[in-house]
């Protein structure tokens, strides 16, 4: 029943897409099946993959680099009012500023580079963990802290066993809005000032004005995503919280 | 017995304790309160509720050092605790919960405890799939598997049913029994502090003190109701000679 209307969905999409391509016409519009017969002979070119690869790789990185990151931040600022009213500034300033002006300035000050294209995305993601987190931080329950302590259990203990699994819940809605986030950011960053990847490509295509591979990497990207959220995230997520009791 | 400088009594001497009130006033909890207590003896607080025990256990435990006076912890002061809540990690299981707090606990050592405990059916069930008396026992089985130097026991029976209660109690008095370790008890019902404790200490109103310690003849033996009767007897002339 479930994928019998999620497929009705996704055929009532691939249907409007259809009827607005006859309206529009293939040049502002291609219809499904051009984009079918491009997408496959982009991957059996190689180009695909490639892209796709590269793409992949900076939003793996970054994304952990700004989850490790930030959560340390949020863990820190949530338990320490010292540091809540030290970072607190800094992460107001970081959550307004610009994606497009962190970027440039990365590129500016550290050259076109990996180092500064993946800098400049994790460093637009941190602010958003560390928000979150922090909450997370700040609703930590204290007897088990104090259980904790009382029997002396190490800091890696606590940490693995009582405090991460009471920021399980928050730290999966930032992995959640990071994952979606940081897909979008890349792209940037690759249109701006990097030699590959999905966001190089549109780049490419929207000089050349072709609507078509535009589509082809769009789709290809969200599918890699929708498979990433299927078969890693949405598991995880089962694992960490297997042990609630399920609701009726 | 114990090695040269290694102190094998629990030792407190407290010499007065406060909060800061959310009106800015200062609250005595406790006033001049000293005791001590043997090895592996089982000692109980016994005071009206309010009187400001939990404050003495966490300042025993450690976990509130804000107050002048001193706390001498027999031997290494390994700690084992059951507080008023059992205060389970809801993501571990029962097993998972005892070990974490006890790593050093062998195989051998936790089946015994989960069989004394009759938790050996529960080992792989989490917290959220026990009841009120099993999650109980299962924070009496953490505490027991660190072999502490010192087990506190914070009011360890509230809010369960009278039978369940005292069947409970009989399990704690024989697994006292079985491995001596010293005890301290926190309770405002005194005839569960007869049938546990070799000694009773009882506290007045806050800010609270010591007003007087009573030792019981036949500790953790069943007491026969005139046995009882004679206890609360002699604790009465003991409070009334305090108060006088």
């Amino acid at each position: 029943m479930n994928l019998a209307l999620r497929l009705v969905s996704l055929g009532l999409l691939v249907a409007a897409w259809y009827a607005g391509s006859q309206l529009a016409g293939a040049r502002l519009l291609p219809g499904p099946e051009a984009v079918g017969l491009a997408l496959v002979a982009e991957a059996r070119s190689g180009a695909l993959v490639l892209n796709l690869g590269a793409t992949l790789a900076r939003v793996a990185v970054s994304f952990c680099v700004a989850m490790a990151l930030g959560a340390a931040l949020g863990l820190a600022m949530g338990r320490s009012r010292f540091a809540d009213r030290l970072g607190d500034p800094w992460l107001v300033m970081l959550l307004n500023l610009p994606a497009l002006v962190i970027i440039v300035l990365a590129y500016v000050w550290a050259g076109l580079t990996e180092t500064a294209a993946i800098a400049a995305v994790a460093l637009n993601k941190l602010p958003n963990v560390t928000v979150t987190v922090r909450e997370g931080a700040r609703a930590l329950d204290r007897q088990l802290d104090e259980m904790a302590q009382v029997f002396r259990m190490g800091a890696w203990t606590r940490l693995r066993h009582v405090v991460l699994p009471q920021l399980a819940p928050y730290l999966a809605a930032a992995a959640r809005s990071g994952l979606s986030l940081v897909w979008k950011i890349v792209l940037i960053v690759e249109l701006l000032g990097r030699p590959n990847g999905v966001g190089f490509e549109i780049g490419i295509a929207f000089q050349l004005f072709d609507v078509t591979r535009i589509l082809v990497y769009a789709l290809a990207f969200v599918a890699v995503m929708l498979a990433v959220e299927t078969f890693l995230v949405q598991p995880f997520e089962r694992h960490v919280s297997r042990w609630r009791p399920s609701t009726p | 017995m114990s090695p040269a400088g290694v102190p094998a009594r629990l030792e407190v001497s407290i010499k007065h304790k406060s909060y800061r009130a959310a009106s800015g006033a200062r609250l005595n909890v406790l006033g001049e309160l000293g005791f001590s207590l043997g090895a592996g003896s089982v000692g109980a607080l016994v005071g009206p509720s309010g009187c400001g025990k939990t404050t003495l256990l966490r300042i025993i435990a450690g976990l509130d050092r804000d107050f002048d006076g001193s706390i001498r912890l027999p031997a290494h002061g390994k700690l084992g605790m059951v507080f008023q809540e059992p205060c389970l990690l809801p993501w571990r299981t029962a097993e998972q919960n005892v070990r974490l707090a006890a790593p050093e606990a062998t195989d051998a050592g936790l089946h015994t405890l989960f069989e004394a405990l009759g938790l050996s059916a529960h080992r792989n069930h989490y917290p959220g799939e026990l009841s009120l008396g099993l999650a109980r026992r299962v924070a009496l089985a953490r505490a027991f598997a660190v072999e502490p130097d010192l087990l506190v026991l914070d009011e360890p029976f509230v809010s369960l049913d009278a039978a369940l209660a005292a069947h409970l109690r009989d399990e704690l008095a024989a697994l006292v029994a079985h491995r001596p370790v010293t005890t301290l008890l926190v309770t405002h019902n005194v005839e569960e502090a007869i049938e546990l404790a070799d000694r009773l200490f009882f506290l007045s109103a806050s800010p609270a003190r010591v007003v007087a310690e009573v030792p019981v003849a036949r500790p953790r033996a069943a007491h026969t109701p005139e046995e009882i009767a004679a206890m609360r007897r002699e604790i009465a002339r003991e409070l009334a000679k305090a108060s006088a």
